[in-house]
């Protein structure tokens, strides 16, 4: 079922002995682009997992709007889209029939229609029947994050879409990433490419050894801030 | 998304890849003769088979090249998680199941068509007099197998030391399966055909079947879930 | 109320066991196996026991699947753990006295091979638990609930696969005199199972207890 807010509540997620997320707490709402930055094992993968359903939380909880996880079941995972560390589509099939697979996994009307349009915003469409093993890293990554946003979800989390595109990819992704938070979606981009991020985000969020701070606004560029909150850790 | 027509297109797209590369399928071919043929050499004496032997070597190879082919399917979708991707789409998760259980099962009817007139062959033995039968037997055993199987093999997807722990899972809970499917086989391979007898042990594999299909439908959510 | 129960169930227990052998001695002799026989008493009991063992651990299993509850979990550990041990004292007991009566080590018995396949499984469960790396807690619950469910089956397939060959153990029928002491260790065998779950119960819960401290100082 659809909704407007997310809420993560002194969540925690622990594997084994190992903390991944400690205590976080944050507010995602609609129509806004939300920066997840820090350094690698920080747990921006672990909080986009929660976010996206996949995980569940040691501790703490986590809304949509009075949603949880558990109440939401498969209405609640409509609205939500993934791009993950992985790239979640299969090499042997080809870049159409893995998005008519997932669209129809979907229960989307038209989907051929959709399709097309999914590889002509891609930039693939001249590659739509070659096996996806086949297509370059670029390619696979527009791919994938096609497939992310093929049902229109409202909660849209990407975890690293940046790597492996070439400049016009890159506007054309920051472009996307405005379009989608105009209409209202929250999005959530998780990334290192402080300098991508910067002209499209509306806020960036800091996630140090599992522990997530604000950065805030003010004078001086995204990595400066960056550093300083971090070298205050 | 209702429950068939997502069973409907995992196992369509399971196929679909695998009818590109054929790999799975050529591989556990493969192997399911090899078996044959090592266990061969165990068993024939003089040309002739132990009595017996025919039924057990069928059932050991069909258990063996099933445990293989379980691991690779489910490594495919291991490749690129995709399995996460499946998990998060809005169906019913066991549908999930039951579309990645049709397609094993596909796969290892394709290899016992190859595999039974084979060992027919080869050892002398009238597997295709009671046809109905023993195909119900194939069918009910093969069943019980997978679904098993199918449900370890998904829930070890992430876990490490997955290659050994299939098979150390899979074997002692299938023993029941291996049993009926033997005996049932062997029965039907005597001089004096035993149909009863192979129907007993039919009823049991397909009581077998319904009750772990139910407990697999049941447990893969929860299990899955991290 | 398992901590103030414990020591005095611990205490009953091991008198029980230290009694026993002579309830067992002051037994009456079966007709055909005399002396051999006796070692019923200690491998019936731990049989029914480590059948209870497994059943627990797939019903604690089973809780923590669906009820989320961490502490089936450790119940469900340490059934599993018991199961694996009851089972090598059946596993042992049961060849021993087949050797002893019949000459002979392992003749596939029903009860002595399904036990075998069952005892597999808890130890695979345990395989599982330990070298499965992070998450293994699910998984392993759902093996232990097939494995449950599994019992009957195992014991109806073996059972009917052994009838096509000659029986060649039969369970004595239980005379009066033997009743006496049969059921007495079978209470003490389960006596000793509900006290060594409670204490490895305990033990995995000082465990976990220990894992959230490893936690909480990491935070720092």
């Amino acid at each position: 079922m659809d909704f407007t807010t997310v809420n993560f509540t002194e969540v925690s997620r622990a594997f084994g002995r190992r903390r991944a997320l400690h205590r976080v707490s944050l507010r995602l709402n609609a129509g806004e682009i939300v920066a997840l930055l820090g350094p690698n094992g920080a747990g921006k993968s672990t909080l986009l997992g929660l976010a996206a359903t996949l995980l569940e939380p040691s501790s703490g909880a986590i809304r949509y709007d009075n949603q949880t996880a558990r109440t939401g079941g498969s209405g609640l995972r409509r609205c939500i889209g993934l791009l993950g560390h992985d790239l979640f589509v299969y090499p042997e099939l080809s870049a159409a029939e893995n998005l008519a697979f997932f669209a129809g996994l979907y229960a989307l009307d038209d989907i051929s229609a959709r399709v097309d349009a999914a590889l002509e915003r891609g930039a693939i469409a001249a590659r739509r029947d070659d096996p996806v093993s086949s297509l370059s890293r670029g390619m696979r990554q527009r791919l994938a994050l096609e497939r992310a946003v093929l049902h229109d979800p409202r909660l849209v989390l990407l975890d690293e879409p940046f790597t492996g595109l070439d400049d016009a990819a890159v506007g054309a992704l920051q472009a996307r990433l405005a379009t989608l938070r105009d209409a209202g979606r929250i999005v959530v981009v998780a990334t290192h490419d402080l300098e991508t991020i910067e002209p499209v985000a509306d806020r960036a969020l800091l996630l140090w050894n599992g522990r997530l701070e604000t950065i805030e606004r003010g004078a001086g560029s995204l990595r400066e801030r960056y550093r300083m909150v971090g070298a205050a850790r | 998304m209702s429950f068939a027509a997502t069973v409907w297109l995992v196992m369509r797209k399971d196929l679909r890849i695998e009818i590109r590369s054929r790999e799975i399928l050529y591989t556990t071919l493969f192997f399911a003769v090899a078996c044959v043929l090592v266990f061969a050499f165990g068993f024939v004496r003089e040309g002739r088979a132990l009595e017996d032997a025919s039924a057990g070597i069928l059932w050991i190879a069909i258990a063996f090249s099933g445990t293989l082919a379980l691991g690779r399917a489910f490594d495919r979708e291991r490749h690129n998680e995709t399995l996460r991707a499946l998990m998060l789409a809005p169906v019913a998760r066991p549908a999930l199941y039951v579309g990645k259980l049709l397609g094993v099962l596909v796969l290892l009817a394709a290899v016992e068509i190859v595999v039974v007139p084979m060992i027919a062959l080869m050892f002398q033995a009238n597997l295709l007099a009671h046809a109905w039968l023993m195909s119900a037997l194939l069918v009910a055993g093969t069943i019980g197998f997978a679904a098993v199987g199918t449900l370890f093999a998904a829930m070890l997807v992430r876990a490490r030391s997955r290659d050994v722990l299939l098979p150390i899972l899979l074997y002692p809970i299938t023993i029941p399966v291996i049993i009926a499917g033997v005996r049932g086989t062997a029965a039907l391979l005597q001089a004096e055909v035993d149909v009863p007898m192979a129907r007993a042990w039919l009823s049991m594999l397909v009581f077998f079947d319904v009750v772990f299909i139910t407990i697999a439908l049941w447990v893969f959510e929860p299990v899955m879930t991290e | 109320m398992m901590n103030r129960l414990f020591a005095p169930l611990a205490m009953i227990v091991a008198a029980m066991f230290a009694y026993a052998p002579i309830m067992i001695a002051n037994a009456p002799y079966e007709s055909t196996m005399g002396l051999i026989q006796k070692i019923f008493y200690f491998h019936v009991p731990a049989a029914l026991t480590f059948f209870l063992a497994a059943f627990v651990c797939g019903v604690a299993s089973a809780m923590y699947l669906f009820g989320r509850r961490p502490s089936a979990d450790r119940v469900a550990l340490a059934a599993a753990e018991l199961t694996v041990l009851l089972g090598v004292i059946v596993l042992i007991s049961g060849p021993l006295w087949a050797r002893k009566a019949w000459g002979i080590w392992w003749d596939w018995d029903a009860r002595l091979t399904s036990t075998l396949v069952l005892w597999l499984t808890f130890q695979a469960y345990l395989l599982l638990r330990r070298y499965g790396g992070p998450g293994s807690d699910r998984l392993g619950a759902g093996v232990a609930i097939f494995g449950m469910c599994n019992v009957p089956f195992v014991y109806w397939s073996v059972e009917f696969w052994r009838t096509l060959h000659p029986k060649t153990s039969v369970l004595p029928t239980l005379q009066p005199g033997m009743r006496g002491p049969f059921w007495f260790c079978v209470v003490a065998f389960v006596g000793l199972f509900v006290v060594l779950l409670a204490a490895r119960t305990r033990l995995e819960e000082r465990r976990a207890e220990l894992e959230q401290l490893y936690l909480a100082v990491e935070g720092e």
